[in-house]
């Protein structure tokens, strides 16, 4: 994983993961007025960065969007193939980028922030856990077996984005609420944050409404947690 | 000389072992833009029969085994698995591509329900294939390709929560080490050797010939084919029950057979662990003295007892 792009003023960064282009979007001013370590804006299923913006969100830091494999300006893969463990590995490539981070993620962005936290506890200061596309997975268990195809448009043809295949498989993503306990665990041990995990997120899937209550986990608004992680040193 | 061996690039290549066949027939196949080699041993007009390898493996290592079923009367189909073999290298792999790889294969052979035997990851791979299309399947042989979850050692939680955090590190080490990775070049005698310590019960004479099947030679030397990003396991949340759960609901005559000499690439499964998962009817044999690769190891043996489970 290496940074193979320092990106026009107004385009991209781009980061390589094994065969992929990752758009990395800067979205706040420079990082020379910064007071904050950056906060990394991790998407939900079939959204990008740009599209998503910053709704209205404040930060005392840069703010960076990374657009996950198959997502946005980031390279659309041939055949599928996709696990939220790939797109833990485009976040780990952000985070090589960046250096240590506060992630706020939508849905699907919600659940590889865990993963990230979770494997990268150094480097992730603090994750908000919002509402998106893709928070419910695929269950906590393998549901009946289909082959995952997705929708017609885009197969064989032009490389449309978001993926199509990655709609697919990425809604099938299986989630049981004991290994989300564990990755809470490995996020938890060598922090100093008292709250690791806000959860502002409504819709709570069994992997998420397992954390509630938990040791390291805060309920609460979008606001009081970029607050709080921004006044936490 | 075999369909596929021009002699040309013959120099310094031992000649094949004597009873091993190089497929009849191959060709790709379009799976959503990635390219699938397909191999095919026997007649054409005989019955099919699909045959998928082992992770790590390609559809030539079953040189030896496929012909055996192939001069038991089937049209034998097998096909390199995305990013091994002559399968084209993807973007990214996981088990749904896989399960879809071999779908594309399956819907390329006409005939209706056929028989399914699948090696290893081959196993629990048809083992898929028959639950998302349990009308393609007429029996199914799993050749120590059932997973067991007695592998996993009895650790404390504490202890287990901090073996997922090595694995998921090792995992992003992996996913960071990948850009232009290619596989490290070396001579036939090389190859063979490195392969060796993940197949330690084959002989020096068969791992050579895989490398003349299995690898290409450059200017700096051999290389074997399989994608150098591909890796054994991922971090995710995956369990071996899941896929045992599934079996006792198969519908369809079930032959398993296990290797029961512990080694490295094998799942460490007993028959004792399989019994209470076998669907009605289902039978499975250890065999004594055989490893994990059991149709490598004892090839004649276990062909002829998949064409008594057919005939």
């Amino acid at each position: 994983m290496t940074r193979t792009d320092e990106g026009r003023a107004d385009g991209p960064i781009s980061l390589r993961h094994n065969r992929i282009e990752l758009a990395l979007h800067r979205l706040s001013p420079d990082k020379s007025t910064a007071q904050c370590r950056p906060l990394l804006l991790l998407h939900g299923l079939g959204e990008h960065t740009l599209d998503v913006g910053l709704m209205g969100m404040t930060w005392s830091g840069p703010i960076y969007g990374l657009d996950f494999t198959g997502h946005g300006a980031s390279t659309v893969p041939v055949g599928g193939g996709y696990t939220s463990e790939v797109l833990l590995g485009d976040v780990d490539a952000a985070l090589a980028e960046l250096g240590p981070v506060t992630i706020l993620g939508r849905g699907l962005g919600a659940y590889v922030a865990l993963i990230t936290a979770a494997a990268r506890p150094d480097l992730v200061h603090g994750a908000v856990l919002c509402d998106g596309p893709g928070i419910a997975g695929g269950g906590v268990q393998p549901g009946s077996p289909a082959l995952a195809y997705p929708p017609p448009w885009g197969v064989n043809a032009e490389a449309t984005s978001p993926d199509p295949f990655a709609l697919v498989e990425l809604s099938r993503d299986v989630r049981p609420p004991d290994y989300a306990q564990n990755l809470l665990r490995l996020a938890s041990d060598d922090s100093t944050l008292e709250r690791v995990f806000y959860i502002a997120a409504v819709a709570r899937p069994e992997w998420l409404a397992v954390l509630v209550n938990q040791p390291g986990v805060h309920v609460g608004t979008v606001e009081e947690a970029l607050d709080y992680y921004s006044t936490e040193a | 000389m075999g369909p596929f061996e021009s002699g040309a690039d013959s120099v310094g290549i031992p000649s094949p072992p004597a009873d091993v066949r190089r497929p009849d027939r191959r060709y790709p196949v379009d799976s959503s833009g990635v390219e699938i080699s397909v191999t095919e041993w026997g007649s054409e007009s005989d019955p099919p029969l699909l045959l998928a390898h082992g992770g790590f493996d390609f559809a030539e290592t079953l040189n030896r085994f496929a012909p055996m079923l192939a001069d038991g009367g089937y049209r034998v189909v097998s096909w390199d698995q995305r990013g091994h073999g002559d399968s084209a290298w993807a973007h990214l792999y996981s088990w749904d591509a896989d399960v879809r790889d071999a779908a594309t294969v399956l819907s390329t052979i006409g005939g209706g329900a056929i028989p399914f035997v699948g090696h290893s990851k081959g196993g629990s791979l048809v083992m898929s294939l028959a639950e998302v299309a349990p009308h393609r399947v007429s029996s199914l042989v799993n050749l120590d390709g059932l997973p067991s979850g007695n592998n996993m050692p009895d650790v404390s939680e504490h202890e287990r929560t901090r073996l997922q955090g090595e694995e998921m590190r090792a995992w992003l080490a992996h996913r960071r080490s990948l850009v232009e990775r290619q596989r490290r070049p070396g001579t036939l005698e090389e190859l063979a050797e490195r392969r060796g310590r993940m197949n330690p019960r084959m002989t020096t004479e068969w791992l050579q010939y895989l490398v003349t099947v299995g690898a290409r030679r450059d200017p700096d030397g051999w290389r074997w084919k399989l994608d150098p990003t591909m890796r054994f396991g991922g971090s995710g949340p995956w369990r071996p029950e899941w896929s045992m759960l599934r079996l006792p609901g198969l519908g369809k005559p079930m032959l398993g057979v296990v290797g029961k000499e512990p080694e490295v690439m094998g799942w460490g499964t007993t028959e004792a662990d399989v019994i209470p998962y076998l669907p009605r009817g289902a039978r499975v044999v250890g065999l004594d003295g055989v490893g994990h690769f059991v149709h490598i190891e004892a090839p004649r043996l276990v062909a002829d007892m998949i064409l008594e489970f057919l005939a």
